[in-house]
């Protein structure tokens, strides 16, 4: 079988952005009827290697070839005309523009949204998608944008797609359903390359895997031949420990009480609805639920940052003495312990700047202190270097900013911050979104230690896998309610997926 | 006695020009650029008109008709292309902040303007500061010979010239493109998203060269249309006024539309008047503060639109934001 030729071929290509290599030699192979799962760390060059194949980089130095044949792909034109397609991380498609328009988007001829909309609908039978094509794209869930952006790329007729981490935003139950239609299509005989960093769906889902390192291809195997200490050993360069600790909580004690805590959002909707719970001191509660039923929002109004239409928030400190939170500045609520990080879709949306460099980025939190005229620009200068060395942030130097770093890496920046304030309340959303196992490894012993040292952990995740790992105890939200409060050990995901969907998980 | 058959006409032809600067700039910022030039590109292509049918008046040839509109609609064009070149080099191709350069460029445009009027007007040695085209005025602001025999009906719908008539054609068409054509689609989704368009496979700088120098165009004929027609071929420095400002917030006014603009553009024509048309009596006060009618209109207007939600009527996403391919 190893006569096959490869469908894309890329050899020696070489990447760089200033004086950051992103890849160095690279090579890979890309086979037809098969799906290959591509891993590596955070900023090992997977998504750039991808962007050169599908004509948004163009290689510094490097040659590919498709079915043999070499080939120079100069724009995602180029790429479109040899069939290859990628679905990016981040959707490229224009909100304001029905899913229609959306699909139709860079192709010639004139304009004809009858005929593209049959199209669509014949591409929808034929893989079963659920797709209007004349809904709007801001009117669209994340799995539906995503579907899109399937139907785009085989719209214009790709048989090699691309899709950089789909599943980082779907419930377990969405990603089943990708996952089926992508195996779909490779029996169909179309290539297909996934890059994600959950090592289950790689063992799931893939035929073959490929490895990348610091932008170097380190090797390929059978996933059947392999397994997930293999491959993250690869991706690390060294052994590492794969497995979440969850010790006992110790002494755990009523840190922050939540009682019918309603919300509605600036246009009306209600987001939280009579949600009460209770979060204790060396703890970690784990929050479940499909991305936007309130988990933002729930955080958000325990830190003071939305305003909250019914309810009441109160902070037990280590006397047993309660403080309402509620009607509070969110700086006050800061000052008393509660500390904040919440890694947005984009990253970048809360909590960094993203032209500020690492160092003023940590500034943000400490402006404020100390007594001079001027501020103290030494100890966050320290503690971003504390950061880059502890959480192993790839970055040039601590002056660099902050928006030149790889989705991964920006993260660290943020929790790092968080954390580094010593809080007595660490709510967290998303905290390895996007991250490599290793880092995410790095994040979940962290919080561990903070859980270890009696604060209260609020943990918003999107890996269920994690979640009932890692989580003492796990709330679910059904839109915006509580579906239930279940401990964390012994909890058995397709529950938690079903109390995800439906309000007490029960029935189907 | 409020004359309202006098008042359309005026309300118009004092609208002509800002619909045309309104239509230029919304194709503009169709494409995510958002050309505070405007203003001086109106300008520019004023003076640009004025030159040409200078020089032509003056050559001592016998004048042709067709001549007499080409040359200062030729030049007109030219001029205004020329700005809006030099706003994409510097924005799209050099990435400069999109409001400096566009603020620069209307100082720029204005300068330019009275540079010229005021070379013009030492050439002539006129007693009074200005430069008279009568000749070209006269082809250009030449109105529908059957206008004067269809009683007010005539005077208020035919009673123009054909750059009047092009503006709205213009503005028909350009609200067409926007909205039914491949290439309308695709220049919306270049303002909108410019990183999606790229990688749909959409020539983002070219539809941002086009776009940009095509308004420009457009938007430059609101200034050859003002000299030419409205102040019957005479050119003052500084009689255009802001004009260019209300082109500029008409686009908004108009929530990105330019059929809107048809409408919007003589409402906003009628409110710049309205001052003459209202009997103020002795007091002149009062005649100030009905001046200020499309201004306050304007941030009336301002404060509905950033209040309504829906998508539809929100600037395109992009707008005045510089874009390169490989940034990270």
């Amino acid at each position: 079988m190893e006569e096959r030729i490869p469908a894309v071929a890329m050899r020696d290509i070489t990447k760089r952005f200033g004086p950051v290599v992103a890849n160095d030699n690279c090579w890979l192979n890309i086979y037809r009827g098969e799906i290959l799962a591509l891993l590596g760390e955070n900023g090992s060059g997977k998504t750039t290697l991808m962007n050169m194949l599908s004509g948004v980089y163009f290689p510094d130095e490097g040659t590919i070839a498709i079915d043999g044949k070499h080939v120079v792909i100069r724009s995602p034109k180029d790429a479109f005309a040899l069939g290859i397609g990628m679905i990016h991380q981040h959707f490229k498609l224009v909100d304001v523009l029905t899913a229609a328009e959306n699909i139709v988007l860079g192709l010639p001829g004139k304009l004809d949204l009858k005929a593209a909309t049959a199209k669509i609908r014949e591409i929808c039978d034929t893989y079963q998608f659920d797709v209007d094509p004349n809904q709007k794209i801001y009117d669209m869930s994340v799995s539906q944008k995503q579907t899109v952006e399937i139907v785009k790329v085989l719209y214009r007729g790709a048989d090699i797609l691309i899709l950089d981490e789909p599943t980082a935003v779907l419930t377990p139950q969405e990603t089943d359903k990708l996952f089926a239609v992508l195996r779909n299509m490779r029996n169909d005989g179309k290539a297909i390359v996934i890059i994600t960093h959950k090592m289950h769906e790689v063992e799931a889902l893939s035929d073959r895997v490929a490895v990348l390192r610091h932008g170097q291809f380190v090797g390929d195997m059978l996933t059947k031949n392999t397994n997930a200490q293999e491959m993250t050993n690869m991706m690390v360069g060294h052994p590492v420990v794969l497995n979440i600790k969850r010790p006992e909580p110790v002494n755990p004690k009523p840190r922050i009480e939540v009682k019918g805590l309603t919300v509605r959002s600036m246009d009306g909707f209600l987001k939280l609805e009579d949600v009460s719970f209770t979060a204790n001191s060396g703890e970690i509660l784990g929050i479940a639920g499909i991305s936007g039923c309130g988990q933002k929002e729930l955080l958000e109004a325990i830190a003071g940052l939305q305003p909250v239409e019914a309810g009441s928030i109160s902070y037990v400190n280590d006397n047993g003495e309660r403080e309402e939170l509620l009607g509070k500045d969110p700086l006050s609520i800061q000052s008393m312990g509660v500390a904040l990080s919440f890694v947005p879709e984009d990253r970048l949306g809360m909590g960094l700047v993203a032209n500020m460099d690492l160092a003023d980025n940590m500034m943000l939190r400490s402006f404020r202190r100390g007594k001079s005229l001027f501020t103290d620009r030494h100890s966050p200068h320290k503690l971003a270097e504390n950061v880059v060395h502890d959480l192993d942030v790839q970055t040039p130097s601590v002056e660099t900013p902050v928006r030149r770093l790889s989705g991964g890496n920006v993260q660290k920046v943020l929790v790092g911050r968080e954390i580094a304030e010593a809080p007595k309340v660490l709510l967290t959303a998303y905290a390895v979104r996007g991250l490599d196992i290793n880092s995410s490894y790095t994040i979940y012993d962290l919080i561990n230690e903070q859980k270890a040292a009696g604060v209260a952990v609020i943990y918003v995740g999107e890996d269920l896998d994690v979640l009932l790992e890692l989580a003492d105890r796990i709330l679910v939200l059904c839109g915006g309610k509580v579906s239930g409060i279940i401990p964390g050990r012994g909890a058995k995901k397709r529950d938690v997926g079903l109390m995800m969907t439906k309000l007490g998980g029960v029935g189907e | 006695m409020f004359d309202i058959v006098s008042f359309i006409p005026r309300a118009v032809m004092q609208g002509i020009p800002l619909m045309l600067g309104c239509t230029g700039e919304t194709i503009t910022e169709k494409s995510g650029n958002l050309n505070l030039g405007t203003a001086g590109i109106m300008y520019v292509g004023g003076i640009c008109g004025v030159i040409g049918a200078f020089l032509y008046e003056n050559s001592g040839v016998v004048m042709v008709p067709v001549l007499t509109v080409l040359i200062p609609l030729l030049s007109c064009l030219l001029g205004s292309l020329l700005m809006g070149l030099l706003y994409c080099f510097l924005t799209v191709t050099l990435r400069a902040n999109q409001n400096v350069t566009g603020l620069a460029m209307t100082t720029f445009g204005v300068g330019f303007g009275n540079f010229f009027g005021g070379s013009l007007i030492k050439l002539v040695k006129a007693d009074i500061p200005s430069v008279v085209l009568t000749k070209t005025s006269l082809v250009f602001s030449r109105k529908l010979p059957f206008a004067g025999n269809l009683g007010w009906f005539g005077r208020i719908f035919l009673n123009y010239s054909f750059l009047a008539y092009a503006a709205i054609a213009l503005a028909l068409i350009a609200s067409y493109v926007l909205k039914r054509t491949r290439t309308g689609l695709h220049l919306r989704a270049v303002g909108e998203n410019p990183s999606t368009a790229d990688t749909a496979g959409i020539n983002v700088v070219r539809y941002k060269y086009t776009a940009t120098c095509l308004g420009s165009m457009i938007s430059g004929l609101g200034g050859l249309y003002y000299v030419m027609d409205y102040a019957s071929g005479v050119w003052t420095n500084g009689a255009f006024g802001d004009r260019g400002w209300l082109a500029v917030a008409l686009v908004i006014f108009t929530i990105w539309r330019p059929n809107v603009s048809i409408f919007a553009s003589i409402l906003f024509g009628g409110l710049y008047i309205l001052n003459i048309y209202i009997p103020t009596g002795p007091n002149l006060a009062i005649k100030e503060i009905y001046k200020m009618a499309p201004y306050v209109v304007t941030i009336i207007v301002l404060i509905i639109t950033s209040m309504r939600n829906k998508r539809e009527n929100q600037p395109p996403a992009a707008l005045g934001l510089p874009y390169f391919r490989e940034e990270r």
